[in-house]
């Protein structure tokens, strides 16, 4: 019987359930590796090549590459993980959360001083706004 | 014997860290958040107990994803920041209460509870930042934190996160537990994360303060009700993050459930990508 996941209706949303975690596993274990400064400088030296030291599939390596993070998560991969690559780019989480929503960096800031996005029309995919 | 006098709420946003460490909490952006604990830090100095139980959730520091534990209770002498990757925050270190959290740890599995035993670990913002909203930036001749704290991590990460009403009666037996403590301590519990916000995908950056509001509401007065809530209900109407909200659940179970003192409420929207919720409530003495 397959398992209950009423979650897979929300728009522009992954859970990251046990499925992802098993899809994203060393996808994850990469991000964590940058928590070391010594890793974090061999990365930015030769990304492609510290990528390949990985068991990543070519389409996580290329969504890292491309700094792709709705990429990276529709391929298992967690927020709180790929925040690791954002801090080693020199990014804010501010920064990272805007980036996967196809607004602008002032755009994506001028909406959360204004409140945040909307509840209303973001509960369920298909939903009139 | 022990006795949970009062328990606190909040969120615990990393950027909240951040600008405390970069001296911008004088800016008007965070001074807008800043001033809703003014009232709290005066709290804490009158009403400092004798050892925090602090409700938290590491984010990918303490644990990878080798090993992902439903409830882990931190039982060592002391805990240092964690460096997330930015280097550590410039705060004390955490001093622990062995003594207590091995006695919870031995009360709350006999009551069903599987806990995992951490005896070694670092703290990340989930729980240093909540300690900087509440204490203020410690002195440098005077460089540690008031008391005592049990670091106590729940995963709220990896789906399925624990359900409201298992937090809410973890939050039972906890209270249980100090109160056969042999010591008379007096003890706060703490439950941090949330309120609404999304970190990731297209839906990034929602909020909802209707829901985050009638959370506050319910929490104080109907905190059995609010814990039948299902999961889904969380992630939808609060995002994907606001499921960090069940955590606030094991404060509450360990508190009355009526006849609570507010000593104080506060919310307040941005902090960086997430809603800022505050209460402090105090049991009858």
């Amino acid at each position: 019987m397959p398992l209950d996941k009423p979650y897979k209706d929300i728009p522009g949303t992954t859970i990251f359930d046990a499925e992802q975690s098993r899809k994203g596993y060393h996808l994850n274990q990469f991000c964590m590796s940058l928590m070391k400064s010594e890793n974090r400088t061999r990365f930015k030296s030769g990304e492609r090549a510290y990528l390949d030291e990985w068991p990543m599939t070519e389409e996580q390596k290329q969504a890292v590459l491309a700094r792709d993070l709705n990429r990276c998560i529709a391929n298992g991969g967690n927020i709180y993980f790929l925040a690791k690559i954002g801090a080693t780019d020199g990014k804010s989480f501010q920064q990272m959360a805007g980036s996967m929503t196809g607004m602008s960096e002032e755009a994506y800031r001028d909406m959360m001083i204004a409140g945040g996005r909307s509840i209303e029309g973001n509960r369920y995919i298909g939903e009139k706004k | 014997m022990g006795r949970i006098s009062a328990s606190v709420y909040t969120s615990h946003v990393p950027a909240i860290g951040a600008a405390l460490d970069l001296g911008k909490s004088h800016e008007p952006y965070w001074q807008k958040v800043f001033a809703g604990y003014e009232f709290s830090k005066e709290w804490l100095g009158k009403n400092t107990p004798d050892a925090i139980f602090l409700v938290y959730n590491d984010h990918a520091n303490a644990f990878s994803l080798e090993m992902i534990p439903t409830f882990a209770i931190g039982c060592a002498a002391e805990f240092m920041p964690a460096d997330e990757g930015w280097g550590p925050r410039p705060v004390p270190k955490v001093i622990g209460h062995p003594e207590l959290a091995a006695h919870i740890a031995h009360s709350v599995i006999q009551d069903d509870f599987d806990l995992t035993i951490v005896n070694k670990m670092d703290v990340d913002h989930g729980l240093t930042v909540p300690l900087s909203l509440m204490c203020g930036q410690p002195p440098d001749d005077r460089f540690a934190w008031p008391c005592p704290v049990i670091p106590f991590a729940v995963n709220v990460v990896q789906y399925p996160v624990p359900s409201g009403r298992r937090c809410y009666h973890l939050g039972k037996a906890i209270r249980k537990a100090v109160e056969s403590y042999d010591e008379p301590l007096n003890i706060q519990i703490w439950g941090t994360g949330g309120m609404s916000h999304q970190l990731q995908g297209p839906r990034a950056g929602l909020i909802n303060k209707v829901f985050d509001n009638n959370f506050l509401d319910r929490l104080i007065a109907d905190p059995a009700g609010l814990a039948a809530m299902p999961h889904i209900d969380y992630v939808r109407e609060a995002g994907s993050e606001g499921i960090e909200l069940v955590m606030w659940l094991i404060a509450r179970g360990a508190m009355d459930d009526q006849r609570l003192k507010v000593a104080h409420r506060f919310y307040h929207v941005p902090a960086s990508n997430t809603a800022v919720g505050h209460l402090i409530l105090e049991n009858p003495s």
